[in-house]
């Protein structure tokens, strides 16, 4: 399935990647101005940062934050893109967070990488940050016994900058409208079911990373064009270094080299998760909005049936669904791997 | 305690003080003397902290402070320095351990008491001769001894590896002073007085500290060596626990390692991570001197290590993940999951073949997995595990994948299913089962004459059709004819499968363990081919080329 790149095709394609890299720095040092500072922390040198996009998810919020303290997130570095909900006032009102807001298109920021790349080029040299969405609980192997900063060591100590956590897409029984969230209390308790194995990998030469795609989104709404299906691929832990700039949401990153996440030869190397509680009963009324706003996906239209579908609130549980049972379940299952950190 | 225990604990610490400060106080609670070394890069305030921490203790004694970088002669140095001040001091110690900030003990201190009590003269010191010293992990071994190293490995590992590559290359190879026979071993050790002594009083010492000063990692050689000449009793093992991982990195102990750590025979282990609340306060409290005693079972904590090494150099078979994903090539490894069958054109020969596979081999197996229209799953399933959907277009999306998630995701099960020149599935994907070792495909030549000879239309001109059918299945057997094939491969013509089938198929049978389903099942049925002759000659008369038409030739 993998196939090495000949010698000098890659070189090109590490010259092209360069440039583009150093583009999109360029772009994101151009678009600051269309973040306000509004509220700023301070934080230690070692803290291990975390840098979220968000907007209206006050439902999602306390859990977030109580999972992330929990793992060892020193600081939190919100960008609010213009809430309508309380969501603004409580990030601001946090003591252990900074927040920038913006009233600008998130799809004209390419996704709110831009304004990712700048903070992040602006914050967070030589730290650990995460970045995942408000929708996104990051677990790895160990994760309830070893916090964060244990793994971020070892990664250290082996010489690896970015660890892979691929987005699996947790699911209610049941129509989405049907399920009971009380909000602060874990998601996984409401959506609790998964899709176990039907992800599909391809790799890209040019960015030299993985692209994952499948998941009940594919097996529900994408059919007919699997290839238009969300990308799962996602490196939410890294050490970043004024070098690197996000390409695609946290799909791929450059230089090219960091994407090299997963081991070519027969081995594992260590990879986590990324809880997606997208599927909150909510769901099914902000996807009516999602469809008018059009600020998510490169080429809306094609996505209007996939919004429609979801605003009909369907069932994605099949009778092969799994049931979601921690990490230790996951890691049996090939979707996560302790790749050597025993 | 009484102030008589005849143990002595020299600890190395450099950073995270405050455990180290926990630990020492471990040891001084049970009377043991204790020497910390702390390392010249910690931070004056932390010693400070650390000093204040542990208040006046008539057992406690800080050592002369070195820089001790890894692998450095300091760390010998360091080692030496502390156990002179501990023999000095402490008249009545008869064993000196020699133990790190991060090492953690396992067993109250009574035990290990009683334990060394019980051994007076015994000296616990892994020394292994370097001739049998294949276990190193990461690193050179014979060559410690025989090349200089002058630079440091960590922080100029270029130097170092040219000084290395110069060396050998001019062959300069360095004496071993003798009488020294070279040992290594485990830098944690547990040493007599008398042994210990001997080491630091040997009149040759300048000669032989100026020997390993120059040699790569030297705490791992200098007391091991040393020992040889003058001990009485080695036991050569370590009290000290240490998992090495394939890069020669101690692993570190987390919380969650604490059942595991209970089921060790050693009495201290490293590394601890600082933040591991939960073993610390169990360790270093009264509570495993009040749970009853486990039976020590060290297979097990090496067990855990070497499947996690093996996950992570060799990885689980059939899987590709976010993190692993080989590529083909890769000598040796399978491709897939688990054992699986593919038949072609057994089921337009046989009656209802699917179901009679399942009652004789005891399996649940597919139709058409490639069919164009869905996937054919067994019974019909709109999903199969782990989620795999029935759908044409997410499965001719990534067929491979498709396959190897099949696999995946039903490992433990034998996977059979029917494929055909008809589906969709690529050329690639029979390149790809062609090697695999898991594959075993069993093919009936021309098999795809006989639902069009039932009626079913052609897709456009009959002829083409034909043509083109033919054409695919000689692009399969050319690849499953290949050299180098690693499934098990058998193709009979549709012409030797109608003339006597029964052999053939209790050979396959057999071959996936189904002899005894076969004697309660019997053979399926041929489906019905009466005319089949006439409607050859049709297609002959039609101008099917002749070469073709042998095939189906009885």
């Amino acid at each position: 399935m993998f196939t090495p790149l000949p010698n000098a095709l890659d070189r090109w394609y590490r010259f092209r990647m360069d440039w583009k890299r150093r583009r999109l720095r360029a772009r994101a040092i151009l678009r600051r101005g269309e973040l306000t500072c509004l509220r700023r922390g301070s934080w230690d040198r070692d803290a291990i940062l975390l840098f979220c996009t968000i907007r209206n998810e006050a439902e999602r919020l306390d859990w977030f934050l109580h999972h992330y303290r929990t793992l060892g997130v020193g600081h939190f570095i919100f960008v609010d893109n213009d809430s309508t909900d309380d969501t603004r006032a409580r990030v601001l009102a946090l003591p252990d967070a900074t927040v920038y807001a913006t009233g600008a298109s998130y799809k004209a920021a390419r996704f709110g990488m831009d304004w990712i790349n700048w903070l992040m080029l602006r914050h967070a040299q030589g730290h650990w940050c995460v970045v995942a969405d408000a929708d996104e609980l990051l677990i790895y192997p160990h994760w309830q016994t070893r916090p964060l900063p244990a793994l971020t060591k070892w990664l250290e100590a082996q010489g690896q900058p970015v660890m892979p956590a691929m987005m699996l897409e947790l699911y209610p029984k049941g129509p989405l409208d049907q399920a009971v969230y009380a909000p602060g209390t874990d998601p996984t308790t409401c959506l609790d079911w998964f899709d176990a194995g039907n992800y599909t990998i391809t790799h890209k030469p040019l960015l030299d990373c993985l692209l994952i795609q499948g998941g009940p989104r594919a097996r529900c709404f994408f059919e007919r064009a699997p290839n238009r299906a969300p990308t799962l691929t996602k490196l939410p832990l890294i050490r970043w270094s004024w070098h690197y700039a996000w390409v695609n949401s946290t799909h791929s990153i450059l230089p090219r080299a960091l994407n090299r996440v997963f081991a070519t030869d027969t081995g594992e190397r260590v990879a986590g998760a990324l809880l997606h509680t997208k599927f909150l009963p909510t769901v099914v009324e902000k996807s009516r909005i999602e469809k008018v706003r059009a600020q998510h996906f490169g080429d809306a239209p094609v996505f209007d049936s996939y919004y429609d579908s979801v605003a009909q609130a369907p069932d994605l549980w099949c009778p092969a669904s799994t049931r979601y049972g921690g990490w230790e379940q996951l890691e049996d299952l090939g979707l996560m791997s302790r790749g050597g950190w025993a | 305690m009484t102030a008589s225990a005849r143990l002595g604990v020299i600890m190395l610490c450099h950073t995270a003080l405050p455990r180290a400060a926990q630990v020492a106080r471990f040891w001084l609670a049970a009377g043991c003397p204790v020497v910390l070394h702390i390392d010249q890069a910690a931070p004056e305030h932390d010693l400070a902290a650390l000093r204040d921490d542990l208040g006046e203790q008539p057992l406690l004694r800080f050592s002369r402070r070195h820089r001790c970088e890894w692998g450095s002669w300091e760390i010998v140095r360091a080692s030496q320095d502390a156990a002179e001040v501990m023999l000095r001091d402490f008249a009545d110690v008869n064993h000196v351990l020699l133990s790190s900030g991060a090492c953690l003990p396992l067993r109250p201190a009574e035990d290990l008491l009683a334990h060394l009590n019980a051994r007076p003269e015994t000296d616990f010191i892994e020394s292994v001769a370097i001739t049998h010293a294949t276990w190193i992990m990461g690193g050179l071994s014979q060559e410690r001894f025989t090349l200089y190293f002058p630079f440091n490995w960590r922080r100029q590992r270029w130097l170092f590896d040219q000084s290395v590559e110069v060396q050998r290359k001019l062959g300069i190879r360095r004496k071993v002073p003798a009488p020294l026979e070279p040992h290594m071993g485990s830098q944690w050790w547990c040493l007599t007085r008398k042994t210990l002594q001997a080491i630091l009083d040997d009149p040759d010492r300048p000669r032989f500290e100026r020997y390993f000063r120059r040699n790569w990692i030297p705490d791992e050689s200098y007391f091991q060596t040393l020992v040889r000449r003058h001990a009485t009793g080695i036991e050569s093992r370590s009290l000290t626990l240490v998992k090495f991982d394939r890069n020669g990195r101690p692993n570190l102990f987390y919380d969650d390692h604490l059942h595991l750590l209970r089921r060790s025979d050693c009495f201290l282990a490293r590394k601890i991570w600082p933040e591991a609340e939960k073993l610390y306060g169990f360790f270093l409290s009264d509570k495993p001197a009040s749970l009853p005693p486990v039976t020590p079972e060290p297979a097990k904590i090496d067990r855990y290590f070497e499947l996690a090494e093996r996950q992570r150099f060799e990885g689980r078979a059939g899987l590709y993940m976010q993190s692993r994903f080989p590529s083909f090539d890769v000598a040796g490894t399978a491709r897939t999951a688990g054992p699986y069958s593919g038949f072609s054109g057994f089921d337009h020969v046989f009656e209802n073949f699917e179901h009679w596979l399942g009652q004789v081999t005891g399996t649940r197996p597919h139709g058409h997995l490639y069919a164009p229209e869905r996937v054919q799953f067994h019974g019909g399933a709109q999903v199969w595990h782990g989620a795999l959907s029935a759908s044409a277009g997410l499965r001719d999306y990534n067929p491979y994948m498709f396959l190897t998630n099949l696999l995946w995701a039903t490992r433990g099960e034998v996977q059979c299913f029917c494929f055909g020149p008809e589906d969709t599935l690529p050329d690639g994907l029979v390149d790809f089962m062609t090697h695999d070792p898991n594959a075993s495909l069993s093919l009936i030549t021309g098999a795809y004459l006989l639902p069009l000879f039932r009626g079913r239309p052609p897709k456009g001109e009959l002829l083409a059709h034909i043509g083109a059918m033919q054409q695919r299945e000689q692009a399969w057997i050319s690849i499953l004819r290949s050299r180098w094939v690693q499934a098990r491969v058998r193709i009979w013509t549709l012409g030797e499968m109608l003339a006597d089938p029964a052999p053939r198929l209790e050979e396959l049978v057999e071959g996936m363990g189904g002899g005894a389903g076969l004697r309660a099942h019997g053979l399926p049925a041929l489906r019905p081919i009466e005319g089949f002759d006439a409607y050859l000659a049709q297609l002959r008369d039609k101008g099917l080329p002749p070469a073709i038409l042998k095939e189906f030739q009885r």
